[in-house]
């Protein structure tokens, strides 16, 4: 029970976060210089125009009656209008949201597969070559301009070796996939479409890989620092004694623990994972939330900036509340005691 | 012994274990590298007029060569001096963001850490929304509503950087609050100002030095990326990023003008984050 009312105690607190958040980024879209009826129309529309879209978009109300307004839409879900494309923020958002949560998904999985491997055998092998070569992977991860490997990525494996697609989600002109979830790789496996899934796959690796070089470098750190932190346990050193088989012991008894820290982490990660995704969805022109957003951004558009924050925000605090439950289900201390808050 | 030469003692013992510590010597030789290059562009750089709007047609695309070590770029221009000058960005960029993030963020995890209660809850939680916020989206919306500069760039990274510091001051604090020093300086009637800034504060400073290093590298990445996407530092002062994504439309063929700038910017993040992490060992922080 406890378990359940730290659960509940978090998405109370996540719903203020998102309420802070909205808050900001009204304020910074609302309060800082500039017309953006003016902005949205260009220099050469007449007076008229621009006061006639103020009064379409209510920017002609007062800055509180405007949040409310624009506080009642969140809450239904409703971002509001592009002041450009005069379309519903909601429905740009959707088509492009799908992309950047499939993009994001299939990084988090690359890097849980490659850095909780790394993390463990460094920490088995502690202080030896193996040890400081991951440590030194990691850094290199850490550090890589996210663009920069993009490029590189992009350039070595469709420009000189001709094995990977450079741009997009699927080939140009292949057969319409039916739009299910949204996630491609879940809707060709759905329509049985092998051809497809594998099409989409190809597209997603390079981006992915791109996107998880700093994710899998924290995940392999964190990993091997919470192993050894393991390793110290009065437990394992009893399974030692009693000679239960070092796979066992390692994989069995330790890991599973040790799992609990990198996930904490990768929740945290989030939101300079979303905020890469933006540059390498450039990169490889995925039709992702990001491309939406700079587009937006460079033109200005700033309800759908305003949608394209708060959407980023949510992603956020959905995954750090997703991360809170599978840390209950990897650890039952926690789902008895509850976490510290 | 005098708790002076102890000091100086336990001083020069750091700094041999420190030149003994591989990784830490060549982040610190890397960091000297870059800092020295920076300052001294104007005098080491080949071609010092390059760094502006000038246009050398003749030269334009050239590969590296004995004139031009890293090649010129679309317009001709030595790409060496305008790596050099880049560093300036880069540095100022990072140094100016940290000088105001940093302070900001200690000072509000000491408070939050040592009363916790209300300040606590007030100061925690504004820090749960700032963490919600990609940086670089941030950073995109400020400098979108405003102009895209150096400065609103540096204002956007600033504005939510400092939330790290206060997590990590936070969680070394509340763990420092109960022991005995304090206890016993709050007896002797310290203020609280006191017990702040002279009994917790100069225990954090070895995690603040980690950090602080660490984000050196990383606020260059940021600003790098920010400038990639055309929204830092406007052309044609020489900047990394900048360099990157005008030479990326080169791609493969003349490598030389995107990859270059690039390992520039891989390299003085990996000397920032070389030196942290040979500190954090140094200082033994594991918290960080």
């Amino acid at each position: 029970m406890e378990f359940v009312y730290f659960l509940i105690r978090r998405v109370l607190w996540s719903l203020l976060v998102l309420i802070g958040l909205s808050i900001t980024i009204f304020l910074i879209a609302r309060v800082m210089p500039g017309d953006p009826a003016r902005m949205a129309l260009g220099p050469r529309a007449s007076q008229q125009q621009v006061q006639d879209l103020k009064v379409k978009m209510g920017l002609n109300l007062s800055l509180t009656e405007q949040y409310e307004r624009f506080a009642v839409g969140l809450a239904h879900g409703d971002l509001g209008l592009s002041f450009l494309t005069k379309r519903p923020v909601n429905d740009d958002i959707r088509e492009t949201f799908a992309a950047t949560l499939e993009l994001v998904l299939v990084t988090i999985v690359i890097a849980f597969a490659i850095g909780v491997p790394l993390g463990v055998v460094a920490a088995v092998n502690k202080d030896g070559w193996i040890d400081n070569s991951v440590r030194l992977l990691t850094i290199f991860g850490a550090v890589m301009p996210s663009f920069l490997l993009a490029l590189l990525l992009q350039v070595l494996a469709g420009y000189v070796l001709h094995i990977l697609p450079t741009t997009g989600r699927i080939t140009p002109d292949s057969p319409v996939i039916a739009n299910i979830t949204g996630l491609l790789l879940v809707d060709t496996l759905l329509k049985g479409d092998l051809a497809g899934f594998w099409d989409a796959l190809r597209h997603l690796f390079l981006p992915a890989i791109a996107l998880s070089a700093v994710t899998t470098g924290q995940i392999a750190r964190i990993t091997r620092a919470s192993m050894i932190d393991v390793a110290k346990q009065d437990y394992v050193e009893a399974a030692r004694a009693f000679g239960v088989p070092d796979a066992v012991r390692i994989f069995k008894y330790m890991l599973r623990p040790a799992f609990v820290p990198p996930m904490t982490i990768m929740g945290l990660e989030f939101a300079s994972l979303i905020g890469n995704a933006f540059v390498v969805e450039l990169v490889f022109v995925w039709p992702g939330m990001a491309s939406y957003g700079v587009r937006s951004i460079l033109q200005k558009d700033l309800n759908a900036l305003m949608g394209v924050v708060m959407i980023s925000g949510l992603f956020f605090v959905v995954a750090n509340l997703s991360v809170d439950v599978l840390v209950g289900v990897v650890d039952p201390r926690v789902r008895i005691r509850g976490m510290r808050a | 012994m005098s708790q002076a030469t102890a000091e100086v003692a336990a001083t020069s013992r750091r700094w041999r274990r420190f030149r003994r510590n591989p990784t830490a010597a060549v982040g610190l030789a890397i960091v000297a590298l870059v800092v020295l290059a920076a300052i001294f562009a104007p005098w080491i750089s080949p071609y010092p007029d390059h760094v502006g709007a000038v246009v050398n047609f003749r030269a334009r695309h050239q590969p590296p060569s004995a004139h031009y070590w890293l090649g010129t770029d679309n317009v001709g221009r030595d790409i060496l001096t305008r790596v050099l000058f880049g560093y300036r960005i880069s540095l100022i960029l990072a140094a100016t963001v940290l000088i105001f993030a940093v302070p900001v963020g200690v000072v509000l995890g000491l408070l939050a850490g040592y009363f916790g209660g209300w300040t606590e809850t007030i100061i925690m939680r504004a820090n749960d929304i700032a963490l919600a916020i990609p940086p670089l989206v941030m950073a995109l919306a400020v400098t979108t509503v405003l102009t895209p500069s150096l400065v609103h760039s540096m204002l956007a990274i600033a504005a939510l950087w400092w939330t790290w510091h206060t997590r990590l001051i936070f969680s070394i604090v509340r763990t420092l609050r109960q022991q005995e020093f304090v206890e016993a300086a709050k007896t002797l009637g310290a203020s609280r100002f006191h017990i702040l800034f002279r009994e917790l504060l100069p225990n954090c400073a070895s995690a603040i030095l980690v950090k602080t290093s660490l984000d050196f590298g990383f606020v260059i990445l940021v600003g790098a990326a920010l400038s990639y996407l055309g929204l830092g530092v406007q052309p044609p002062t020489p900047d990394l990023g900048t360099m990157v994504a005008s030479g990326a439309d080169f791609l493969p063929e003349r490598w030389w003008e995107s990859l270059f700038p690039g390992a520039a910017i891989l390299v003085a993040a990996l000397g920032f984050n070389l030196l942290g992490d040979g500190l954090r060992d140094l200082f033994d922080v594991e918290s960080v």
